[in-house]
């Protein structure tokens, strides 16, 4: 499967990506041939296979419902760039979307 | 032509645990920003979620409630989106693998007299999102300068109950809501509260000609915050849709904004919230392979639910179905009924009470009925004071008003009023011989055959006893006097 420029693009504002054109071109490219590589499973015949999540055969890890210790407000805000009144403070959300 | 409408809801509601849904931190609603959280509800690095087993155990009774299959083999997923509101730009839900499905509740209609029955396309469970504010703008995120993230919310266990589109007009939608509610309120895995946020309405909704099957493209409506938002939302949002329908307009598939003070919806930026969500296994995550056992003991502690109540209310207490329907609407008034009832006043009296005179009063100050002054010992003293004579039911009314204001018993007030009834015979005959003697015409009318006139007469004893007069025994003097 052919991934085209405008997948690309896709793809990018999905993950808040700013590429140039050449970065595009070479991305598709790229991308193609990793889904022409995984593609190359479907060759197998695997009716009887099960889907796969996970690696390791464990199911059930539940916790108790416990509570602990929290942070500080402090604490939790320590790596934000910037607070006000307790809060992590994030720009604007809704317009123009920021440069990359 | 005629057209309908087809709605369907998605329901968020957060479960009462009391650590988050996939780590210890506490979900105390309230608090100052930031300090209900850990490494893991903050999205850190190197940490690792965990399963709150009490919220699955949750959901699985929510599930069994609203009659639904569980799944003995579930998984949590990951929904990525790039929004401030999650720390980690995904997050934790369930996609193809829900823990319920294939439920339905059954809705009864009792002002229009039918009953429908909502199909529940799944319950699943996942993580709730950070809360936000919007600094300028007005507090609305379109014009805001910049938003202030709290994630004391975040990780709180969430459930969504999705619905099938089988609701055809807005009140459908709301008695829907409504009966979710008190099923979830008698299972008491959350407090279900529309004003706290603890229950959250979306919409969605479409209109189609009358008789046709093929869906109309639907929008989605959001923010409608209370059972009233919900059907007036819903009301402007169909009316909208079939304008537009035939003006020759297309319908856009979009995400739509109730504003609950000028009484429309419009378009929200939808590019922000393109729906490509990439869902994946959580690899942090291994399934879950629930115990059919345990399920089955789950299912064994179910408490009593609404329906059943409502017709155990019926049997009972030998109450007609729209009674029944009205106080079982949600937990708080059932207890409040029954709680009156066991104090030994009579049930069907009780709930008149409650459905006309208290529901009226609650209405007007849009209080719940546990939040009010009256608890179940007024209106069982108020009703059996009607019941021994006492007092008139008339006198009962004028004054609720008072009881509902102070909190204070209606003995209490009668006493302070002095209302008590007057129901001794010669009493009161002296008063109705004193009436006709100074109505001549309307005791000439009544025997002259017009009915009207005993009213009227009867009025005038009411009058000089200021209401106090026992009324059965002022109709029954009367009539003697006159014939």
């Amino acid at each position: 499967m052919a991934i085209s420029i405008k997948d690309v693009e896709h793809i990018a504002w999905l993950a808040r990506l700013a590429l140039t054109h050449e970065e595009k071109e070479k991305f598709a490219g790229q991308l193609s041939n990793i889904l022409e590589h995984a593609g190359k499973i479907s060759e197998l015949n695997l009716k009887n296979v099960a889907p796969t999540s996970h690696a390791v055969p464990v199911s059930n890890v539940f916790r108790d419902d416990v509570s602990g210790p929290c942070l500080e407000q402090d604490e939790a805000l320590a790596n934000a760039p910037k607070r006000e009144d307790g809060g992590f403070v994030v720009p604007k959300i809704v317009g123009e979307p920021a440069a990359m | 032509m005629e057209y309908e409408a087809v709605i369907g809801l998605e329901i968020h509601v957060e479960l009462l645990t009391e650590s988050k849904m996939f780590c210890d931190s506490t979900t105390r609603f309230g608090e100052e920003p930031n300090t209900q959280v850990c490494p893991v509800c903050l999205g850190m690095p190197g940490t690792l979620p965990v399963i709150n087993k009490k919220a699955i155990e949750q959901t699985v009774k929510t599930g069994l409630a609203l009659n639904c299959d569980i799944a003995l083999f579930s998984q949590f997923h990951r929904k990525n989106y790039f929004y401030p509101d999650m720390p980690k730009n995904y997050q934790i839900s369930q996609y193809d693998l829900p823990l319920a499905s294939g439920g339905y509740v059954e809705v009864e209609m009792e002002e229009e007299g039918y009953t429908t029955t909502v199909g529940i396309t799944r319950v699943h469970l996942e993580e709730d999102t950070g809360k936000l504010v919007h600094v300028g703008g007005a507090g609305r995120i379109a014009g805001a300068e910049y938003s202030l993230v709290d994630f004391n919310r975040a990780g709180v266990p969430l459930m969504e109950i999705v619905t099938e589109p089988d609701m055809r007009i807005p009140v459908e939608a709301k008695a829907f809501a409504q009966k979710l509610r008190a099923i979830i309120q008698s299972l008491g895995v959350s407090d279900v509260s529309m004003e706290k946020g603890s229950m959250r309405l979306d919409v969605n909704c479409s209109v189609r000609p009358k008789g046709v099957e093929e869906f109309g493209v639907k929008t989605e409506i959001k923010n409608l915050n209370s059972f009233r938002s919900l059907e007036r939302g819903l009301a402007y949002e169909i009316k909208r849709q079939i304008e537009a329908v035939e003006a020759g307009e297309e319908i856009v598939q979009e995400t739509r904004h109730w504003d609950e003070t000028t009484g429309r919806t419009s378009t929200l930026r939808t590019k922000e919230y393109a729906h490509d969500y990439r869902y994946f296994p959580d690899p942090d995550l291994v399934p879950m392979e629930l115990d059919p056992a345990w399920i089955e003991e789950i299912t064994s502690t179910l408490p009593e639910l609404p329906d059943e109540r409502r017709r155990r209310f019926m049997e009972e207490y030998g109450l007609p179905s729209h009674d029944a329907t009205l106080l079982t609407a949600t937990k708080a008034s059932a207890d409040f009924y029954e709680e009156a009832v066991s104090l030994g006043a009579n049930a069907k009296n009780v709930s008149n009470w409650m459905i006309v005179e208290l529901a009226s009063y609650l209405n007007a100050e849009n209080l719940e009925i546990d939040e009010c002054a009256v608890t179940p010992r007024h209106i069982a003293e108020l009703v059996k004071m009607i019941d021994a004579g006492t007092i008139s039911g008339k006198i009962a009314k004028d004054i609720f008003g008072e009881m509902f204001e102070t909190g204070k018993l209606p003995s209490i007030i009668v006493e302070e009023r002095g209302l008590i009834q007057i129901s001794d015979e010669s009493e009161i005959a002296a008063i109705v011989e004193a009436v006709i003697e100074e109505n001549p015409k309307s005791v000439e009318d009544y025997r002259g055959g017009k009915q009207q006139a005993l009213g009227f007469l009867v009025g005038q004893v009411m009058r000089l006893t200021k209401g106090r007069a026992n009324p059965a025994l002022v109709n029954k003097l009367l009539k003697e006097k006159l014939s």
